[in-house]
Order: C-alpha cells, then structure tokens, then sequence
C-alpha cells in the first residue's frame, strides 16, 4: 500500500472517528445536565440511582462498559443486533460515561457560585427554573471551561478504545494498515497520530476561543 | 400598612434566633434595625423577604396574608402566586451586593421587571437609565458589575432593587462590606431616598447615620425587641439597660 492511499484510508476512517467523538459531546453535554438534577434531586431514591451510576461510570474502565454495551443485548436476550448495532453501541457506551464525568463537573462549578446569586433572584421574583437557565447556567459555564476543555481531548483519544469490539475509527484501520503486508508500517502510526494531535489543537484553540468569549464578566 | 409581621418564631437546628418578634412597617416609614451581631437582625430581613421560612407567626403584606400559625402551631405559607405578588412589593438590598456579574448594569436593573413584572422592556429601560442617573452612574450602564468600585455596585443594587417599583426597601447591612471611605456614597443615596419618602427598614451598624436618617430605631438582642422608638429617644436617652450598654459600647 502506497502512503498516499494509506493516508486516505486513514482520513476516511478518521470520519468516524470524529463521528464519535461529535456525537458522545452532542448527547453527553445535556445528559450531564439530567444526571446533575438527578444527583441533586430532593427524592433520595433517584439521588440514590444516580449516585450508584457516577460511581460505576467513573469506576469501570470504558473499554469495558463498550463491550458490556455491544454484547449485553445478544448474550443476556438472545437478540439479533442490527448491522450498525456496533457503532451505535460505542456512541451509546461514550455518552453514557462522559456524562457522568460532566454531571459532577456541572455540579462542581455551580456549587462554586456564591449562594447570594440565588437569593438574589428569588427576591427579584425568578423562578427556580428562571434562576437556573439565566443566572446559574451562564456562570456555571464560564466557571467549567478549562475542565471541560480536559475532557474533550481526553474523548478525542478515547474513540480509539472503540477498536475493542471492532469499530472501525481510525486507531482500528491504523492497526489493521500497519501489520499487512507491504504497508508503509511505522509511518502509519506516526500518520495517525499527526491526525489526533491536529485535531485535538483545532479542540483546545477552539474551546479557548469559547472560554475567552465567557471572559467578559468576572 | 405595607408589611405587618407577627409573633415571628425562628429557630436553626434548636437555637431560637427569633423569639415571638412582632413588626409592622407603614408607608413612608424610615426604620433603623440595630444590635450585636447575632441578635436576629438580618434574620427578621431574611424572613420578611423570604429567603427564610418562618416557625411560627404570620406575615402580612399589603391585602395578602403570606404565612399565618395554622392549626398544628406552624406557620403555612399562601400559595406561590400569592407569595410572588408579595414579592412584587418588596426589594433587598444585600450586604455583598449579589449583582449578577453576567449581565451589565443596565441589564441587572431591566432582567427581572422585564421578566417577572412583564412589564415593556422599551419602558423599563428608560426608567433604569433614569435611576442610574439618580445614583450618578450614567456612564456605567454598559459596564460590567467586576469593574465597578464596591461602593458603585452597591448603588447598582439599590437601583435594581428600585426598578422592581417596591414599596418597601430592606437594606441588610448594606455598608458593612465596604471600605470605609465608599460607604460615604452609599449612604448618601439612601439618605436621599428617605428624603423623597422611600418607605425603608435598615439593618446597620452605622449608628450616627441610623440616629439621622431614620424616623424609627428598632434595637433587637437575642432574638427580641429590647427597645425601640423615635431615634432621638432610643439614641439619645435609653430607657433599657441593655440599650444603654450596647450604644456605649459603640461610642467608645
């Protein structure tokens, strides 16, 4: 295989790769916001649920959780997946772990946020739901920036656990073009890792961009 | 009568911060709330305000009844609409300013009436350039609430508690976390207020501008009203022991 195809190759697999990695942010983001409330929530059942989930999320290894993911439907009920089940698993897998860490990001930054704000609006009439969308939220953000620009790259890199139950992303097909016979071997993984390390800089100057645009106040 | 507060019981885990504390406010009233930190002061605000709740008594504003004892000895609140209409007529002004520091001035002063009043943001907005003028601070309506002195933000939230319209104003402590020389400015705005008949109660340390500014000294130690009147008397010839002791504490 010639290094121009192989760097094709490795671009079209990096689609889905950042299919991955777009789609876990996209559902993980608000569903960290779910499981926040969840966490907070007054009925000690929930909060008990939710609490039991952080802790399995954060103490499991996700490569781990993708396979329980992929595999739970066919080994507990016997059930045919469907073709794209794998891919639909990772993401499944991802949103469902990432969430969990930006639940207690979430709830780390706006327990930071003076208890005055609070009280501030509930003299001035807001309701809980006001007070949290327009006063807490915003100050949330720009208080959670940096740690969740830490996050994003670490997700960019943890799309490549997907190659565990065979998703093709690009760590997979980097493997797969390395070991086969006339590839350009080595070159492969120095190629693949220019691809994540470009795309992991385009994601932290992108989210400074987002926290400089947050900086306005405060 | 704006607001009328009766026998107000309040404890925090078994301390009885408010003991059978009574008050009432009438239009046009300027009330000074004075004593030792821990006497229940801010408390008594934080309950008229809401942001605590009451053990037992009943609270009054305006037409609506927003607590009163019920039949088991503890105090019900009114409904929420009831509760949100009262809040309508009130504002506080609070010891840390709690400006929201996301909006710009002009917005902290126009988000809520705009919001929770309903009320035309076009309208609104001119009623706020106009307080701001009042507190000289034309020229910070754009700015945001870190840029601006202590002494400014806390003119800002009095402006912003004056946009809700209130007709009564709280003031916790409002000078206490300035430095000396910027509680001057925020002083003299308040000053001005009682002048133009702003119904006020203010909870404060300052004891010559408390003597000057208001028309009624209330002074609370442990959770009840020791003594209270007209600020020449109460300042000036205290009938309580305990009044007497606590001014000269003060004076020395």
């Amino acid at each position: 295989m010639s290094v121009p195809t192989m760097i094709i190759q490795l671009a079209i697999a990096f689609l889905t790769t950042m299919g991955i990695f777009g789609l876990t942010l996209l559902g993980s983001l608000p569903l960290g916001l779910l499981v926040y409330f969840g966490k907070t929530c007054r009925f000690r059942i929930i909060r008990g649920i939710v609490t039991v989930y952080i802790s399995i999320m954060r103490g499991t290894p996700l490569m781990l959780q993708t396979m329980v993911i992929f595999f739970g439907p066919s080994l507990l009920f016997h059930t045919q997946v469907p073709d794209n089940w794998r891919f639909t698993a990772v993401v499944i897998a991802f949103i469902v772990n990432y969430a969990a860490y930006f639940a207690e990001i979430y709830r780390g930054g706006i327990e930071s946020i003076p208890v005055g704000q609070t009280e501030a609006a509930a003299v001035l009439g807001y309701t809980r739901g006001q007070t949290f969308v327009r006063i807490i939220l915003p100050q949330m953000f720009r208080r959670v920036m940096p740690s969740l620009t830490n996050e994003v790259i670490t997700l960019v890199k943890d799309t490549s656990l997907a190659h565990v139950i065979g998703t093709v992303e690009m760590f997979t097909r980097a493997r797969q073009i390395a070991v086969a016979p006339n590839s350009p071997g080595m070159l492969t993984f120095a190629v693949a890792a220019v691809f994540y390390y470009v795309f992991n800089y385009i994601m932290a100057f992108i989210m400074s961009r987002i926290e400089k645009k947050f900086s306005y106040f405060q | 009568m704006i607001l009328e507060m009766k026998n107000i019981q309040k404890a925090f885990d078994g301390l009885q911060v408010l003991k059978d504390i009574s008050f009432s406010v009438d239009s046009g009233e300027v009330i000074s709330v004075i004593g030792p930190s821990g006497s229940g002061k801010s408390t008594l605000l934080r309950c008229a305000t809401f942001l605590e709740t009451i053990d037992a008594g009943s609270i009054r504003y305006m037409d609506i009844l927003a607590a009163a004892t019920g039949a088991e000895g503890k105090a019900v609140y009114a409904p929420k609409k009831d509760i949100l209409k009262c809040k309508s007529y009130f504002g506080l002004v609070f010891q840390q300013f709690n400006l929201f520091p996301h909006f710009n001035v002009l917005k902290n002063l126009t988000d809520a009436p705009v919001l929770v009043q309903k009320r035309d943001r076009a309208e609104v907005t001119e009623e706020a350039l106009e307080l701001l003028r009042k507190m000289g601070l034309s020229d910070k309506a754009n700015a945001y609430p870190d840029q601006l002195s202590g002494g400014q933000k806390q003119r800002v939230a009095i402006a912003r508690a004056l946009a809700m319209n209130p007709k009564v104003l709280f003031f916790d402590e409002p000078t206490s976390a300035l430095d000396p020389e910027l509680t001057g400015e925020v002083l003299k705005v308040i000053r001005q207020l009682a002048e133009e008949n702003m119904t006020m109660v203010i909870v404060t340390h300052e004891m010559p501008f408390a003597r000057a500014v208001s028309n009624h000294v209330i002074f609370m130690d442990g959770g009840v009203v020791v003594e209270e009147g007209h600020p020449e008397q109460v300042f000036g010839d205290p009938k309580q022991e305990r009044t007497r002791q606590f001014l000269q504490n003060y004076n020395r």
